[in-house]
C-alpha cells in the first residue's frame, strides 16, 4: 500500500544493538551490534521507503527536551518500550499533549495493542499495573525458600560486597569469628595486602556459605517451623587445593584462554547444564580469581551485568552453593541468568503479529475512526475460537488520578514518618513522579531543579529530614497535599490521614495509599485474568529486585470470557470482555510508514524504544 | 534428535527464544527445511520470520518479475531497480533473506512445483504455498500426504484486508504444557480436498464468512492467473455465491455482497495484514517443526474489519483421514 503523502517520523530510543536483539529486531544485523538502534534502523527503513522523512534521535525518552511541546506535534504515538516507569512518563505526557497513544507489549508467545485517546478512552495508567516484585529483606538475608531469593542474595549482596561500591549499604554480615584479628571487627570481604588470592577466595567461601549460616541456623525462632540450612565449608566440597585441580582440569579440556570466563577456564561448557555443588563451588572461586586477575581495576565500581559473563558466572555459582545450603534446587547459568537479569523471553513471530496490529491501530486513530478503535489480545492458546481477539476500549476511569484528577488517600503516621520516606515510597515508587513539587496549600513543601538556588536546596534538604507533623507547613491528619510533576504536567491532590500502627510484615512501608480503584470489571471472570495475566511491564530497572517476569506468564492460564453485562464502560455498545497485561519487548516499526490518510498533510508518527538499564537505580532491599 | 548441542553462537543469538521454546525445539529447527511457493507480502513476513528462527534451510520459488506492485507489499523488494532489474521475485527476496540469519541456507528453485516429483518433496519438511489456484494447492498437497515421512503442508493468501491459512499436518504428535505437567497430545488433519469438500451444512453456524467467501473467489478464480480477477468479476461471483449458498443450504446473507466486493476488488494486499498473518504462519510452522504446543487445526482467519483472528475446524469427524 504506497502513501501518496509525505510521512513524517520521529524515532527515540537510548539503546544500542546487542547480539541477543538479532533474533527478533530484523533491521539490525551482526555488523551493527554496539551502534544505536534508532539510527541503524532509521537507515534500514530508508533502504525501502526513501521517501520517507524519519529523525533517529539516540536519547532516553524521559529526557525534560521531549516536554509537552515536543508531544504535541503529532498526530499519534506508538510505543515499544519495555519498562513501566518509562510507559507511564509518555502516557502522562500524551495526555498532556491531547495526543493518541497506541501501547503494546510482547512476552513470548503473548501481546496486545492498546489504544489510549484522552477523555475518550482509559489511559494506560486506569487500570493498575503490577508493580515489579520485590521481596523482604529477611527472606534474602536468612530465610530463602525459592532459588530466585538465592539470585538476589547472590547478585544484590554479595556481588555488589565484592565487587560494587564499597561504601553502599548492604545487608551482608560481615564480621568473622575470628575477632582476635583486630580490635576493630574487621571487614571480612575485603582482601588483605599480599593475600593469596585461593585463600582469599576459600576465606569468603567459608564466611557466607559456612560461618554466617552457622550463626543464622543459631536462632531458634527463626527456624521452628523452617527446615535449618546447613552450612558449607570448602574444606568439605573441595578438599584439594584448587590450582591443583584447575591444572588437572586444563590438560583435559581444550582451555580458552583469551576470554575471561570461569566455565571456559574450567571446561564446563554448556550454559544449559546443571552444575553440581562442587562445580558450582569451583566456578565460585575461579570466578573470583579471575576477577582479581584480569579484571582488578574495575573491582569497587561493577555493578550486575546479564550480558557480563563472568559476573553472570559468579552470581550463578554463589546462587547455587546457597541453594544448596537450604535445600532449594540448583540452577543452570542459563536459568539463573534470565532470572538475575530479568530476561524477557521473546520471539520474531509474536512481535511481527503485534507490529501489524499496531500499525491497524495507528491508521485508525489517524482517520480518527474513533468507533473502531480496539484493544487486541494475541494469545497463546485459542479462546472462543480465537487467536486474535479484539476488545472494545472502556471509557476513562473516573478515579484515575492519573488522567481523572481524583485525590488520593495517604495513611501514615505524621509523627514518625518523614518527608523524605513520603517522596521516596509514595511519590517517586509508587506516582512515579520523578521530579516532584510538592505543596501544602500555598507552601512549598519539597522541589527539584535546576533553577534552585542555594538557599532553596538547604531548605528543601532540611525538610526531607523532618517528620511530617513538624514541617514548616505542618502536614496533619486531614491536611491536603498536591504533588506535581512539571514536565509531566500532571497534577495529584492526597488526603493525609493519621494512623498510628502498621502491620510490619503487611505494610512494611508504614504507610497505606488508597483512593484509586481499579476499573470495575463486567464480570469477575476478568478480575481473576487481569490477576493471573498481569505479566510485568517490563521491569522497573535492572538493579532492583524482582522476580522473573515470566513466572507470571507461566502461571497464568487463559480463562474464558464471558460477554459484558454492563454497557457503561464502553465506547460502544455490543463488545468483548476485558483487558490484560503483557509485557512487551522491541519490535519493529517499519510499517508506520505506510499510511494512508485522507485529512492531514503531513502525517507525524513518533516511536519511542527506550531500555531504562541505563539508569542505574541503586535500589536497597525491600 | 540427537544429542548436538547448539553452537556457541547460536545460544548468543536465539537466547531469546530459547527461553520460549527451548533448545531442543531450537535444534530441531536447524535441521528442518521449509518449501515456499509464491512470494507475495505475507510470504515475506513468513520468510523472515523462519529465518529469524533458525530452520536449516529455506527454498523459494516464484519465477514471476518484479513489478511496481510485487515490491510495494513485499518489504524484501527494494524499490530500486538496479537492485531488481532482470531478477525473479524469488531471487531479490533470496538476497535479502540471506542477510537476516546466515546461518540459515536460502536458495532459489526455479520451475513449476506441481510438475515436481516425490523425490523433491522429501528434501523437505514443510512446504507453504501461495498465489496458486485450487486445483495446484489440492495436486501439491497430494504430493505431500504420498511420501513415507510427514511433510507439513500450508497455504496462505491475502486479498484486501483479509488473510486464510489452511494447516494440514497429516498425523501429528506434539507436547504441551498445561500448568507445571507435560502433555502428550496427538491431531488428525483432513487433506485441503478434504476440507475444502466437507459440506457447508456440516460446519458451525457462526463459521467464519470469510471460509465461504473465500472458496467463492478462489473457485471463480479458478483457471485464470493470480491477480487476474477484478471488479467485472464481481457479478459472477455474486451470481457464484447465490449458487454454492443454495447448493449448500447456508443462508446467502451469512456472506454479504460486500465482503464479496471488497475480496475481489481487493487484490493487493494490506501491509500490516502481511505482518500479522505472517507472524501467525511462522508460530504454526515451529510448532509443527518442534512438535511443542497446541498447532491450530485447521483453518485460520484474519479480517481487519473486525479484528479477529479466528481459527476454523473444517473437517468431517465421520472419514478418517490417511
Amino acid at each position: 500500500m504506497v502513501s501518496e503523502r509525505q510521512l513524517e517520523a520521529i524515532k527515540i530510543d537510548m539503546d544500542t544493538i546487542e547480539v541477543s536483539n538479532l533474533n527478533r529486531q530484523f533491521l539490525f544485523r551482526q555488523s551493527h551490534v554496539g551502534q544505536s538502534k534508532a539510527k541503524v534502523a532509521r537507515d534500514a527503513v530508508l533502504k525501502f521507503r526513501p521517501q520517507m522523512s524519519i529523525t533517529a534521535h539516540h536519547a532516553n525518552v524521559k529526557d525534560p527536551k521531549f516536554n509537552v511541546e515536543f508531544f504535541k506535534q503529532f498526530n499519534v504515538v506508538l510505543n515499544g518500550l519495555d519498562n513501566l516507569d518509562a510507559r507511564r512518563h509518555v502516557n502522562r505526557l500524551c495526555l498532556a499533549a491531547d495526543v493518541p497513544l497506541v501501547e503494546s507489549g510482547t512476552t513470548g508467545f503473548l501481546g496486545q495493542v492498546t489504544v489510549h485517546v484522552k477523555g475518550k478512552t482509559e489511559c494506560y495508567e486506569c487500570q493498575p499495573k503490577p508493580a515489579p516484585k520485590t521481596y523482604p529483606v529477611c527472606t534474602i538475608t536468612s530465610t530463602p525458600s525459592k532459588f530466585v531469593h538465592c539470585i538476589v542474595w547472590a547478585k544484590d549482596l554479595l556481588f555488589a560486597k565484592l565487587f560494587g561500591d564499597k561504601n553502599q549499604e548492604n545487608d551482608l554480615n560481615v564480621r568473622s569469628s575470628d575477632a582476635s584479628s583486630s580490635a576493630h571487627a574487621e571487614d571480612v570481604f575485603v582482601r588483605r595486602k599480599d593475600e593469596d588470592i585461593d585463600q582469599y577466595g576459600r576465606r569468603i567461601y567459608d564466611h557466607v556459605f559456612g560461618y554466617n549460616i552457622e550463626v543464622a541456623s543459631s536462632n531458634e525462632e527463626t527456624w521452628k517451623n523452617r527446615n535449618r540450612p546447613k552450612p558449607i565449608y570448602s574444606a568439605d566440597v573441595m578438599p584439594e587445593n584448587l590450582t591443583e585441580q584447575n591444572g588437572n582440569v586444563a590438560k583435559n579440556c581444550v582451555v580458552d584462554t583469551s576470554s575471561v570466563s570461569a566455565m571456559a577456564s574450567l571446561g564446563l561448557k554448556n550454559p544449559q547444564d546443571t552444575w553440581t555443588l562442587l562445580e558450582s563451588s569451583r566456578i565460585f572461586l575461579e570466578a573470583l580469581k579471575l576477577f582479581f586477575a584480569k579484571r582488578e581495576k574495575e573491582i569497587g565500581n561493577l555493578s550486575f551485568d546479564k550480558d557480563d559473563q563472568l559476573a553472570v558466572e559468579f552470581v550463578t555459582a554463589a546462587a547455587n552453593i546457597r541453594a544448596a545450603s537450604f535445600g532449594i534446587s540448583l540452577h543452570s547459568l542459563f536459568e539463573a541468568k534470565g532470572i538475575a537479569g530479568n530476561i524477557v523471553h521473546a520471539v520474531a513471530t509474536t512481535n511481527a503479529i503485534i507490529a501489524g496490529l499496531i500499525v491497524i491501530e495507528a491508521i485508525k486513530v489517524l482517520l480518527k475512526d474513533t468507533d473502531k478503535y480496539r484493544m487486541t489480545y494475541c494469545l497463546e492458546h485459542i479462546t472462543k475460537k480465537m487467536l486474535l481477539m479484539p476488545v472494545e476500549p472502556y471509557e476513562p476511569n473516573k478515579s484515575c488520578y492519573v488522567c481523572s484528577e481524583t485525590p488520593l488517600s495517604l495513611e501514615i503516621n505524621t509523627s514518625r514518618s518523614k518527608l523524605r520516606d513520603f517522596v521516596e515510597k509514595i511519590v517517586k515508587a509508587k506516582l512515579g513522579i520523578n521530579f516532584p513539587l510538592i505543596m501544602h496549600g500555598s507552601n512549598l513543601l519539597y522541589e527539584v531543579g535546576d533553577d534552585l538556588d542555594e538557599v532553596e536546596v538547604a531548605n528543601y534538604a532540611a525538610n526531607l529530614e523532618k517528620v511530617l507533623s513538624q514541617l514548616p507547613s505542618p502536614v496533619t491528619n486531614g491536611t491536603m497535599l498536591t504533588v506535581e510533576d512539571l514536565q509531566q504536567e500532571l497534577t495529584c491532590n492526597i488526603n493525609i490521614k493519621h494512623r498510628e500502627e502498621f502491620d510490619e510484615e503487611k505494610e512494611p512501608d508504614g504507610m497505606l495509599l488508597s483512593g484509586w480503584t481499579q476499573a470495575p470489571p463486567a464480570k469477575d471472570d476478568k478480575q481473576s485474568m487481569n490477576d493471573k495475566q498481569s505479566i510485568g511491564n517490563g521491569g522497573d530497572s535492572s538493579n532492583a529486585l524482582q522476580t522473573e517476569p515470566a513466572d507470571a506468564v507461566k502461571d497464568g492460564e487463559m480463562e474464558e470470557i464471558s460477554e459484558p453485562s454492563g454497557k457503561k464502560r464502553k465506547l460502544s455498545e455490543g463488545s468483548k470482555a476485558s483487558i490484560l497485561d503483557a509485557t512487551d519487548g522491541t519490535r519493529n516499526h517499519k510499517e508506520v510508514e505506510k499510511l494512508d490518510d485522507d485529512d492531514d498533510d503531513d502525517d507525524d508518527v513518533v516511536m519511542f524504544d527506550d531500555l531504562d538499564s541505563m539508569t542505574n537505580k541503586k535500589k536497597r532491599l525491600q | 534428535m540427537d544429542g548436538e548441542e547448539l553452537t556457541e553462537q547460536e545460544t548468543a543469538l536465539y537466547d531469546r527464544q530459547i527461553r520460549v521454546w527451548g533448545a531442543d525445539a531450537q535444534r530441531r529447527l536447524s535441521k528442518s527445511h521449509i518449501l515456499v511457493c509464491g512470494m507475495k507480502g505475507t510470504v515475506a513476513e513468513f520468510c523472515k520470520n523462519i529465518v529469524l528462527a533458525g530452520v536449516g534451510s529455506l527454498t523459494l520459488m516464484d519465477d514471476r518479475v518484479v513489478t511496481e506492485e510485487a515490491w510495494s507489499a513485499n518489504f524484501l523488494i527494494p524499490p530500486d531497480e538496479n537492485v531488481y532489474g532482470g531478477k525473479t521475485i524469488a531471487e531479490v527476496c533470496c538476497d535479502s533473506l540471506k542477510d537476516f540469519n546466515p546461518m540459515v541456507r536460502v536458495s532459489v528453485e526455479k520451475g513449476d512445483l506441481s510438475s515436481l516429483d516425490g523425490e523433491f518433496y522429501d528434501k523437505f519438511d514443510v512446504v507453504v504455498v501461495s498465489c496458486c489456484s485450487v486445483t495446484t494447492k489440492k495436486l501439491i498437497n497430494e504430493k505431500c500426504r504420498k511420501l513415507s515421512k510427514r511433510v507439513a503442508f500450508y497455504t496462505v493468501d491475502c486479498r484486501d484486508s483479509c488473510g486464510e491459512i489452511f494447516v494440514d499436518l497429516q498425523n501429528h504428535k506434539y507436547s504441551k504444557q498445561k500448568i507445571e505437567e507435560t502433555i502428550e497430545c496427538q491431531l488428525q488433519y483432513p487433506s485441503f480436498e478434504e476440507a475444502i469438500s466437507v459440506p457447508w451444512r456440516a460446519l458451525p453456524r457462526k463459521a467464519s464468512k470469510l471460509y465461504f467467501a473465500l472458496r467463492g473467489v478462489f473457485e471463480e478464480a479458478e483457471g485464470r492467473s493470480p491477480g487476474e480477477i477484478s471488479i467485472a468479476d464481481l457479478p459472477a461471483v455474486l451470481k457464484l455465491k447465490k449458487e454454492l449458498c443454495e447448493a449448500n443450504a447456508l443462508n446467502a446473507s451469512h456472506v454479504t455482497d460486500s465482503l464479496l466486493e471488497r475480496l475481489i476488488i481487493g487484490t493487493r494486499e494490506f501491509p500490516p495484514v502481511c505482518a500479522v498473518v505472517g507472524g501467525i504462519l511462522g508460530q504454526e510452522v515451529i510448532k509443527a517443526i518442534s512438535c511443542k504446543g497446541e498447532p491450530l487445526k485447521n483453518f485460520f482467519f484474519f479480517d481487519v474489519m473486525d479484528g479477529k483472528g479466528v481459527v476454523e475446524d473444517v473437517s468431517n469427524p465421520k472419514k478418517e483421514s490417511k
